[in-house]
């Protein structure tokens, strides 16, 4: 049985941790935070996430094919809009 | 306009330093070899603008990784990324003399791309789907509250890998948010424009969303153990 934090329950922090997240505001003094362990580590665990998440960078390489596709794409476009007349050019 | 100069793979233009995490701006840390970079990426793309097959080809090596990432994880399947990247230079091919500096060149790119997959998944109603789920009372198997599972919490770091495949498998609506706020760093105004959804929505989502990667997350290393 956990100790049941005073003040706010845990569904009512959770309810509005999302405004509280969002808010930008220093959270570490918050009196439900000071007496409920279960929640201090849901916002410390949302904290890494949000930190890892800013830590991937764009390192997924297209494969080499993905160009020559472009590449001739490009080259339909191209003859599409010039048209047929100006072939004899 | 002769495509006669493009090789079979676009030359490869000096790699960009690494300066850590740029903001969708793309606007890294100031120094000298940045400005220097700076200054050749625009005469690529003055180039391109002109016409010129090879600066494009040149700017497509510049930026083809963090577009074709941003596609990846914005849909999660290797196929329709491929699809939505090509579909994204195409655009910027015909687009790219109506760039006028007004942002940076990798921010517009960026816009761009967004467009393109929205405009995509829009056609396949996954947006529209996923933003009404988001809303819904989170059923069984959403991401849970907290105050009635066990103490268990995430280690000071994340495996890369993890996170990524976690991000995958997110629904539609709450990748999109996480993506566009968490990973590439617009703030939920903009996002609320993007989606035309609200800026509550947005906070809503992105808030499930790191709630069902936490539950994520801390399975893996359970199952990894056994």
């Amino acid at each position: 049985m956990t100790e049941e934090p005073i003040g706010m329950t845990c569904e009512q922090f959770q309810a509005q941790l999302s405004d509280l997240i969002s808010s930008g505001d220093n959270l570490a003094n918050h009196p439900h935070l000071q007496s409920c362990s279960r929640c201090s580590a849901l916002l410390a665990d949302l904290r890494t996430i949000a930190e890892a998440a800013r830590q991937l960078l764009p390192v997924v390489e297209p494969p080499d094919e993905l160009w020559e596709h472009i590449e001739s794409a490009l080259k339909q476009e191209e003859s599409s809009s010039r048209g047929p007349d100006q072939t004899h050019l | 306009m002769t495509y006669s100069r493009f090789s079979t793979n676009p030359p490869e233009p000096t790699p960009r330093p690494s300066a850590g995490r740029q903001s969708p701006a793309g606007q890294g840390v100031a120094s000298a070899p940045a400005a220097l970079l700076r200054s050749a990426e625009a005469e690529i793309l003055a180039q391109a603008q002109a016409g010129d097959h090879i600066a494009f080809a040149k700017l497509y090596s510049l930026h083809k990784r963090r577009i074709y990432s941003l596609c990846l994880r914005m849909v999660s399947n290797v196929a329709e990324a491929e699809d939505l990247t090509q579909e994204a230079f195409l655009q910027l091919h015909r687009k790219i003399a109506t760039f006028r500096g007004d942002s940076a060149f990798s921010t517009w790119l960026h816009r761009l791309t967004i467009n393109v997959v929205l405009m995509h998944l829009r056609k396949k109603d996954l947006t529209v789907i996923s933003m009404d789920e988001a809303m819904e009372p989170a059923p069984e198997g959403s991401p849970g509250r907290s105050f009635g599972s066990r103490d268990l919490t995430l280690s000071g770091s994340i495996d890369r890998l993890v996170l990524e495949r976690a991000v995958g498998d997110l629904p539609a609506g709450y990748r999109l948010v996480f993506v566009l706020h968490d990973i590439e760093g617009y703030e939920h105004h903009e996002i609320a424009s993007m989606l035309d959804c609200s800026i509550g929505n947005s906070k809503s989502q992105l808030h499930k969303a790191r709630l069902k990667l936490r539950d994520a997350l801390r399975v893996f290393p359970r199952q990894e153990e056994r």
